[in-house]
C-alpha cells in the first residue's frame, strides 16, 4: 500500500481502539464490582496501548508533519473515522458488553490478516494485538452469555442493547476507496467476508446466550466520511480538554 | 566518558534495572530486551512491550536511560520492538522461581498452546502449593495478571497470565 493510503488505513484503525479505550476508562470506579472494574479498565488499556502503536506509525507514514499526539487530541469531530458504534455510551453494562463483543470480533479478524502482511510495524502490532484480542473475546463472550441466560431482568436489558445497537453494525463491513486499497493490498478482509466471520460467531453466540439477531434491516453509514453520532462531541470534549486548554503540554 | 561501552557492559547494567510491577525481577529476565547495539558513543536498546497499552513502558524507557547516564553512557536511545511479540514463554524457571516467592503465581504452560494461553492450565497457589484454586477474574492488578483465591489456605493471588 502507498504511504497515503495506509497511514489513512492506520488512523481509522486506531480511531476504532481509541475511542473504545476511552469508553472503557470510563468505567473507571463505576464498574459494577471491583474486580471488573479494574477488569474493564485493563482491557481498555490494551486498546489504548493498539491506538497508540497505530497512530505512532500512522504519524511516521505522513512523513512527521503532525505527532501521534497532535492526530489524537488536536482533530475534529468531522475527521475521526471510528465507527459509530464505537462511541455509543455506557448507557448500562450490557450496553459495554454488547458493543464491546461485536467490536472484539471485529478487530479479531482485522489482526489476524494484518499479522501476515508484508510489513513488519503492522504485523508487529497485529501479533501482540491478537493475543489481547483473544482475552477480549473471551472475557466480554462470557458476559454475554452470563447476562444472556441470566434473570429476566438482565436478559431483558441485554437484548434492549443489541435492539439499540444493532443498526450500527453494518459499518463494520462497509466497503470505501481506503478498504478497496487496503484489500487489494491483502491488507484486509473484503466486506462480504468481515460479514460473515461476524454473522457467524454473533449467531453462535447469542443462539447460546438465548438472545436473538434483531430482524430490521436499517443501518447507519457515514463514519468514514467523519459523520458521527453526537456522543463523539461530548467524549472529545473530555478525552481532548487538556490538550486543547494547555496546548503541548508535557507530563 | 572514560572508556566506550561494550555490549556485555550494557547488559550488566540493564541487569539491575528492575521491572517497575515486580521488582524482583529485572528486565533483562523478563525478556524484555531483545538487543542492545552500540554505535560509537551511541548506544541502543531494543525493548519489546509486554502489553500494548503497558503503563509501565514510559517509566521503563526513563530507568534505563538514567541507569545508562549514571554509568557515563549519555547517549541512549530506546526504541520499542513488537516482533516478534512478548510472551512469557521466554521467563526461565529462575524468572518463574522469583516470582513465585514474591507472592505472584508464574505462568504455567506454554502461550503456544491453547490450554496455556486460555487460563485452562491447573494454577498452584504461591503461598501453601496447593492446587486447589479457582480464577475470580480473568484480569488482576495488572492487564498480564488474573486474580486467583486458593480454596486451601484462602489466600487471594495474581497469577502471572500465560500470553
Amino acid at each position: 500500500m502507498d504511504n497515503l493510503n495506509l497511514s489513512k488505513f492506520c488512523i481509522r484503525l486506531g480511531d476504532h481502539c481509541l475511542i473504545m479505550a476511552h469508553r472503557q476508562s470510563e468505567l473507571c470506579s463505576n464498574g459494577p464490582f471491583l474486580e471488573e472494574d479494574i477488569a474493564q479498565i485493563n482491557l481498555g488499556l490494551d486498546l489504548l496501548g493498539q491506538a497508540e502503536a497505530l497512530l505512532i506509525y500512522a504519524a511516521k507514514l505522513e512523513g512527521g508533519s503532525r505527532s501521534a499526539d497532535d492526530i489524537a487530541f488536536r482533530r475534529p469531530e468531522r475527521e475521526f473515522q471510528n465507527f459509530m458504534l464505537t462511541e455509543q455510551p455506557n448507557t448500562d453494562f450490557a450496553f459495554v458488553i454488547v458493543r464491546q463483543y461485536i467490536m472484539s470480533l471485529y478487530l479479531l479478524k482485522t489482526y489476524q490478516v494484518l499479522a501476515e502482511v508484508d510489513d513488519e510495524t503492522l504485523s508487529g502490532i497485529a501479533l501482540k494485538a491478537l493475543k489481547e484480542l483473544t482475552y477480549h473475546e473471551r472475557h466480554f463472550g462470557m458476559w454475554l452469555k452470563r447476562l444472556g441466560d441470566g434473570t429476566e431482568e438482565s436478559h431483558e436489558r441485554t437484548q434492549t442493547a443489541i435492539n439499540e445497537l444493532w443498526m450500527f453494525v453494518g459499518e463494520l463491513y462497509e466497503e470505501d476507496e481506503v478498504d478497496l486499497v487496503a484489500q487489494k493490498a491483502s491488507f484486509a478482509p473484503t466486506g462480504a467476508e468481515m460479514k460473515a466471520f461476524l454473522m457467524e460467531h454473533i449467531s453462535a453466540k447469542f443462539t447460546e446466550a438465548t438472545l436473538s439477531t434483531p430482524d430490521s434491516i436499517y443501518m447507519t453509514t457515514g463514519s468514514k466520511k467523519g459523520i458521527h453520532t453526537e456522543y463523539l462531541g461530548y467524549l472529545l470534549t473530555e478525552m481532548q480538554y487538556l490538550q486543547r486548554a494547555y496546548p503541548d503540554a508535557k507530563w | 566518558m572514560t572508556e566506550l561501552a561494550t555490549k556485555e557492559k550494557v547488559y550488566q547494567l540493564l541487569a539491575e534495572v528492575p521491572d517497575p510491577e515486580i521488582p524482583v525481577v529485572n528486565i533483562i529476565e523478563m525478556g524484555m530486551i531483545r538487543d542492545v547495539v552500540i554505535l560509537d558513543n551511541d548506544v541502543e536498546v531494543f525493548l519489546c512491550p509486554t502489553y500494548s497499552g503497558c503503563p509501565a513502558m514510559d517509566m521503563i524507557d526513563t530507568m534505563v536511560k538514567e541507569k545508562l547516564a549514571a554509568n557515563g553512557i549519555e547517549n541512549t536511545l530506546v526504541t520499542l520492538v513488537y516482533k516478534p511479540a512478548w510472551t512469557t514463554d521466554w521467563m526461565n524457571a529462575e524468572t518463574k522461581e522469583k516470582l513465585r516467592k514474591f507472592g505472584i503465581a508464574p505462568p504455567v504452560g506454554k502461550a503456544s498452546s491453547k490450554k496455556g494461553m486460555l487460563n485452562q492450565e491447573l494454577v498452584a497457589c504461591p503461598q501453601c502449593k496447593s492446587t486447589n484454586t479457582v480464577i475470580k477474574s480473568m484480569f488482576g492488578s495488572t492487564a498480564c495478571k488474573s486474580l486467583y483465591t486458593c480454596t486451601d489456605c484462602l489466600e487471594p493471588f495474581d497469577y502471572f497470565k500465560c500470553i
